[in-house]
């Protein structure tokens, strides 16, 4: 009787166990079903937009621009992606993408190397693959639409922070998480530049501390910063959410005015800043563009009007004319530098 | 009482500490109030506290003596303090709230909401609506705890993937920015009275407000006594149901005011504020004395707990400790306060064990 019972038990417990499983399963089922749907029966192209998660401002203004970008190629574009950003949970659209033979799939990568295989997989299906944002290891997709280059960014960070404390004095960095990839590069790189280049032979970074993307971190360490540094002419936060954290905790403290502060950041989130006086100028590329020269890419790949072959050039509507570097990349441009003067004209 | 003192009189070879523990009333009422504070975990927290200000601003002046500095001091651990202080009095009746955190994602969402929709608000009635909302998320946690049955930390682990997911589905990827808000309201993250940073006054007011109603009300006595020995305190005919929903519902109303105040002081919002801070509330009360078990400690400790978790984060960047030392510090203080507390319990139980064997 008890081990009957408990039989019961055991069987109950695997049940249970089974259910949650396929639960499991059908939620993920649940999110590729939203995106399927669009036939590619047409001659129209079909596009995917895969960004790193759903529900992050910046990946929102991108997939506005890819699809105005779709609207005027007369291409079908939708959007689909995991709720957090971790590698894996990309996998499964990738796949998805290939069983519905999409034309072209714009991928913002959540890791380098754990989507190739799916990639590959997606390209045997003769699916093109252009990633914006974050790339893979080249070898995984055909092109790689780059905001700006590492080198482009760190220079402007430097320019702005440079004319912003007259060339001289000491500056930190204030990072988003001590493993981000973009991040660390970027920084690396406004080492060297300090190091070698004579213009800023004056200019001193003295430390380095990291917020993790979060507000209230972010908000600390610029505290942290300010205390520890008394001489501290300026900071660069190379992050949107570490540089309005800075700009909050500068604007009510009595460093206004006093400590520059530069970096990556969104018009929105900055407006209040620059428009009281805490920051006089930051940068950014614009995301919309991005979304935008990414979707054009694709449908020139799609279309067989390029092949993603170095010095191919093709035509991206208000944009201009591109051509693909080597490793298949393709370059926005400059960032853009945002100031009292231009903020009012955006809205992401 | 004099017929006591005459069968017994005062001997000097019994400690004060146990004479307060087996007979307070041997004590002259002075005494036993200097015997109480100098006996209370609260102190203890506090001296650690102490210490803290004291090595960081040693290192540098500029940690308590700058404008900023002190400012800072104050007013970083106000929106903690509050949590701490609602956690606090859940804790002390068995329970635990684990939602806090997104309850107060909520009210901070809803306040940048508010201003957003309505600019002209006045201040005191998005306050109100926070207040208010987080209220009725908190009676949902204490309806589900004291007339389900379910064990707290079951319920509130639900209620904080549920509170978050609503956050998620309706801040989705929106963020409200500074620009968003009325100056006025963001200057109230910020502005002094006196040297005394308003959010600060705002929480040493609910703070004594709480701490004189545990200490002298019955409602407040009863908490503990449901905390020591749930059973009991059913048997004894206690409002238990009540007491328990009245602990969620302030728990709930003071993280809503949490969440108003954080966007106040922040100026930023996105769907991820105010994720594990639930975690630091219950380590600030748990640091400053309240047993995890319930029926004793003190709001006071939770708050100083509050404040010597914040202080810390602050004063370790500025010691130049590392990212990780400075997590593991806050793991020792709470591991280092439990063990404390046992010790202390069972050190307890034996004196009164031996004092009963003595009479």
């Amino acid at each position: 009787m008890k081990f009957q019972k408990r039989r019961t038990t055991a069987l109950a417990a695997l049940a249970l166990t089974a259910t949650f499983a396929f639960a499991g399963c059908g939620s993920d089922d649940g999110g590729n079903g939203g995106s399927s749907g669009s036939g590619s029966e047409g001659g129209d192209l079909s596009i995917t937009m895969l960004p790193k998660n759903l529900g992050n401002p910046y990946f929102d203004t991108s997939t506005d621009g890819a699809e105005a970008a779709a609207e005027e190629i007369g291409a079908e574009l939708e959007e689909v992606g995991p709720e957090t950003a971790s590698p894996d949970a990309q996998v499964s659209y990738i796949n998805t993408v290939a069983q519905q033979g999409q034309d072209a799939l714009i991928l913002s990568a959540n890791d380098p190397e754990a989507l190739c295989d799916a990639l590959e997989e997606a390209r045997s299906a003769d699916v093109k693959i252009v990633t914006f944002d974050a790339d893979t290891n080249p070898e995984c997709r055909d092109l790689f639409v780059n905001q700006a280059t590492a080198e482009g960014i760190a220079a402007k960070q430097l320019e702005l922070i440079s004319e912003q404390i007259g060339g001289e004095g000491e500056i930190a960095i204030l990072s988003a998480a001590a493993n981000a990839t973009n991040q660390n590069a970027w920084i690396e790189m406004m080492e060297t530049e300090l190091a070698e280049n004579p213009d800023y032979a004056n200019i001193e970074l003295v430390d380095t501390v990291y917020g993790d993307d979060d507000d209230q971190k972010s908000f600390d360490q610029t505290e942290a910063l300010l205390q520890n540094h008394p001489d501290l002419k300026g900071i660069i936060s190379p992050t949107t959410v570490g540089i309005a954290a800075a700009a909050r905790y500068l604007s009510d403290s009595e460093y206004k005015g006093k400590v520059a502060l530069t970096g990556l950041g969104t018009p929105n989130q900055m407006r209040e800043y620059v428009e009281n006086g805490t920051v006089e100028a930051f940068a950014l590329w614009n995301p919309g563009d991005l979304g935008a020269l990414a979707t054009y890419a694709a449908a020139a790949l799609a279309n067989g009007d390029i092949s993603g072959e170095e010095g191919d050039t093709f035509e991206a509507g208000d944009l201009g004319e591109f051509e693909v570097d080597a490793d298949g990349v393709v370059l926005l441009g400059e960032p853009f530098t945002f100031n009292a003067d231009n903020i009012g004209d955006f809205d992401f | 009482m004099s017929h006591t003192d005459v069968e017994r009189p005062e001997t000097a070879d019994v400690p004060a500490g146990e004479a307060l523990l087996v007979e307070p009333s041997r004590l002259s009422p002075t005494r036993r109030a200097v015997t109480t504070v100098l006996r209370s975990r609260e102190l203890s927290i506090f001296l650690v506290l102490v210490a803290v200000v004291v090595l960081a601003t040693s290192k540098n002046n500029g940690f308590l003596f700058s404008a900023d500095g002190w400012r800072n001091f104050l007013l970083n651990p106000s929106i903690l303090l509050l949590l701490a202080v609602g956690q606090a009095v859940v804790i002390i009746t068995r329970n635990v709230d684990l939602s806090v955190g997104s309850v107060m994602a909520l009210t901070a969402y809803l306040t940048g909401r508010l201003f957003i929709e309505q600019p002209n608000l006045p201040i005191v009635a998005v306050l109100a609506a926070c207040l208010l909302l987080g209220a009725v998320l908190g009676f949902v946690n204490g309806a589900l705890v004291a007339y389900g049955g379910v064990p707290a930390l079951v319920i509130t682990l639900g209620t904080l993937y549920i509170y978050r997911g609503i956050m998620l589905t309706w801040a989705g990827s929106d963020r409200i920015n500074a620009g968003d808000l009325p100056r006025e309201f963001l200057q109230l993250g910020t502005r002094s009275v006196l040297g005394v940073p308003l959010l600060t006054i705002l929480a040493l007011v609910v703070l004594a407000a709480v701490g004189y109603y545990l200490h002298t009300a019955r409602g407040g006595r009863e908490l503990y006594a449901i905390g020591s020995d749930p059973d009991a305190a059913v048997l004894y005919g206690l409002p238990v149901r009540r007491r328990l929903l009245a602990a969620f519902v302030l728990s709930g109303a003071l993280a809503g005011l949490a969440g108003a105040l954080y966007t106040a002081r922040y100026g930023t919002v996105s769907s991820s504020v105010g994720s594990g801070i639930e975690l630091q509330a219950v380590a600030a009360a748990v640091i400053g004395g309240i047993a995890i078990f319930g029926g004793s400690g003190t709001v006071w400790g939770a708050a100083i707990g509050a404040f010597l978790l914040v202080t810390i984060n602050r004063a370790l960047p500025s010691l130049g400790i590392e990212d990780f030392w400075q997590r593991a510090v806050v793991g020792a203080l709470i591991l280092g306060a439990i063990v404390l507390d046992r010790v202390l319990a069972r050190r307890q139980a034996r004196k009164l064990a031996e004092s009963r064997d003595h009479s």
